[in-house]
């Protein structure tokens, strides 16, 4: 699919809670085809200070309207500079970026699990993934309630299930202490995640024990997005790998977790 | 319809945008966003003899209007690029330059060895400025005596075009530049990055896995510019400048500071299709002011 450097519309910047925002971007041509994982590299306008694109995980797209839904986490200048953006101005962006998710089969039975900004594209992979409701389940960590964000626009895709650190919203503690993890996970034959390092560490590392296929989405440090750079390398089992062209989704098999 | 034609050596150029080494792969990695053919020519990633992995994670920092960047010449070899790259891009309506780089005297020898048996490849650039490997690379650019010594070596293999990349991490680079061109340089381009660090505050770390590494983008163009204006009234041979440009103007700055030809680097990490923004822009400014050759504006500062 050929990359293209686009100027959007900003649509809509709704802020979903403390430091999500939800973007929706309108292309002024037809959106190229996007899966779940695969992100948009964002220019941030009049910040002298920030100089490199961020990049995002796209949340949904709607190919009729040619709009691109993104979901921005503040985490640092350059994500709160943009969810400052106003209706109406423009942002340049380059999209389509990276490899998807691999997509199930009609006979898997996958769990989906998001952490913090990484719900993102687990949500767009519940919606587009063609399973039956009753073999996708969909776990969401974050820190308190006041972290999670309404899924109800996703809730007919899958079975989902909520941590939170403090026992504001479902389970108390990590993804990894939800039963669906600990007690479950034979029900599932594939596992997606995208969040924290940590997080999908603590994953993959079960996922290795247990001999489950499990896909990760990293976010490494990068500078172009296009694999130009070399600089978000992951030093996989098979040499240094571009997160951005190479991944961001990676088979935890093939990382040296 | 201007003139934007320039000429480096014997080697003439559609045009004096060229794309720098380390920041479009090897030309096909930004072929979905502009047409390749409308540079002037493409500077491939740094090669070496052998393949190398680079250094580890992270390799890269935001600094203000800029960034550092150790990527420490990550490339899969000679054999790679020859077999199965140089194929692919030969036939490219552009000038194709190797970045050669090398730990010692004789890597930089035999890799132009190889280099010079390939046709389609009318011009090396002999990087002997990267900051970012432990041995060679740097090492080499920063004596007047090292700088000789490669340069005379590579001359006497190689008898197409030479183009010597220079450091900024030297006191005097016009020294460095004459000395280069005392053994047969073509052309020098230049500046490659500058030594730079970034460190975290909070965890009292530094950023980079290696600690320091070159700075580049707007940060550096004054520097860069300066260079430029001193290599190019201390040599006969034509500069090609470099060092944070983002746009024509920067271009155009370059070019009346002595540069006969420039190279867009870190700005296509932010838009790949600058390259050939940068061509339109000078071209309107020609218009603009009336210039008919793109030449009349190398060096045309007026002090």
């Amino acid at each position: 699919m050929r990359k293209t450097v686009i100027d959007f519309l900003l649509l809509d910047n709704k802020q979903l809670n403390k430091d999500n925002f939800l973007l929706k971007l309108r292309s002024p041509i037809p959106v190229p085809e996007l899966f779940p994982g695969q992100f948009i590299n964002v220019l941030i306008k009049d910040a002298s200070e920030i100089f490199l694109r961020r990049p995002f995980s796209i949340l949904d797209v709607d190919f009729n309207k040619q709009i691109i839904s993104i979901l921005v986490k503040i985490l640092g200048r350059g994500s709160k500079k943009l969810t400052e953006a106003k209706e109406g101005e423009t942002i340049n962006a380059i999209v389509p970026l990276g490899k998807s998710f691999s997509l199930p089969e009609k006979s898997d039975r996958i769990l989906l699990i998001g952490g913090g900004s990484g719900v993102a594209p687990m949500l767009f992979l519940s919606k587009i993934c063609g399973l039956a409701p009753s073999n996708v389940s969909v776990l969401i960590g974050a820190r308190s309630i006041s972290d999670h964000i309404d899924i109800s626009a996703y809730q007919a895709y899958g079975q989902f299930h909520f941590t939170t650190e403090d026992g504001t919203l479902g389970e108390k503690g990590f993804v990894t202490n939800h039963p669906v993890f600990t007690e479950k996970l034979e029900n599932y034959n594939k596992i997606y995640t995208c969040g924290p390092n940590q997080m999908m560490k603590a994953i993959g590392k079960v996922a290795i024990e247990k001999g489950i296929f499990c896909e990760v989405s990293l976010e490494n440090m990068m500078a172009c997005g296009f694999g130009v750079c070399l600089c978000c390398v992951e030093d996989t089992k098979t040499g240094h790998k571009c997160v951005c062209t190479d991944g961001p989704v990676f088979n935890v098999n093939d990382l040296k977790w | 319809m201007v003139n934007l034609g320039i000429k480096i050596h014997e080697l003439d150029f559609k045009n004096p945008v060229l794309t720098a080494s380390g920041t479009c792969g090897f030309g096909e990695e930004i072929a979905d966003f502009i047409d390749l053919s409308l540079l002037g020519g493409i500077v491939v990633k740094g090669t070496t003899l052998k393949h190398r992995e680079g250094n580890t994670y992270p390799r890269m920092a935001e600094t203000p209007s800029g960034m550092l960047n150790a990527v420490g010449l990550q490339n899969k070899g000679a054999d790679n690029f020859i077999f199965n790259i140089y194929p692919r891009i030969k036939d490219l309506d552009t000038h194709i330059i190797v970045n050669v780089n090398g730990s010692t005297i004789e890597d930089y020898v035999a890799l132009t060895e190889r280099l010079n048996e390939l046709d389609k490849i009318p011009a090396i650039e002999l990087n002997i400025s990267c900051p970012n490997v432990k041995e060679g690379g740097m090492a080499f650019g920063i004596s007047c005596r090292s700088a000789e010594a490669v340069v005379k070596a590579v001359r006497k293999v190689y008898d197409k075009t030479l183009i010597v990349k220079l450091s900024p991490n030297v006191t005097n680079i016009a020294e460095i530049a004459k000395a280069v061109e005392g053994q047969g340089a073509d052309s020098v381009s230049l500046i490659n990055t500058l030594l730079g660090m970034a460190v975290n505050a909070e965890t009292r770390k530094p950023v980079l896995s290696t600690i320091t590494g070159g700075l580049s983008g707007p940060a550096i163009k004054p520097i860069a510019l300066r260079m430029v204006w001193q290599v190019y009234n201390a040599v006969k041979i034509p500069v090609i400048g470099m060092g944070g440009i983002m746009n024509a103007t920067d271009a155009l700055e370059f070019m009346i500071s002595g540069a006969s030809a420039i190279q867009v680097g870190t700005a296509i990490f932010i838009d790949p299709t600058i390259p050939v923004q940068i061509i339109d822009g000078i071209s309107a400014y020609m218009e603009r002011h009336k210039i008919q050759s793109v030449n009349d504006l190398i060096g045309s500062l007026q002090c």
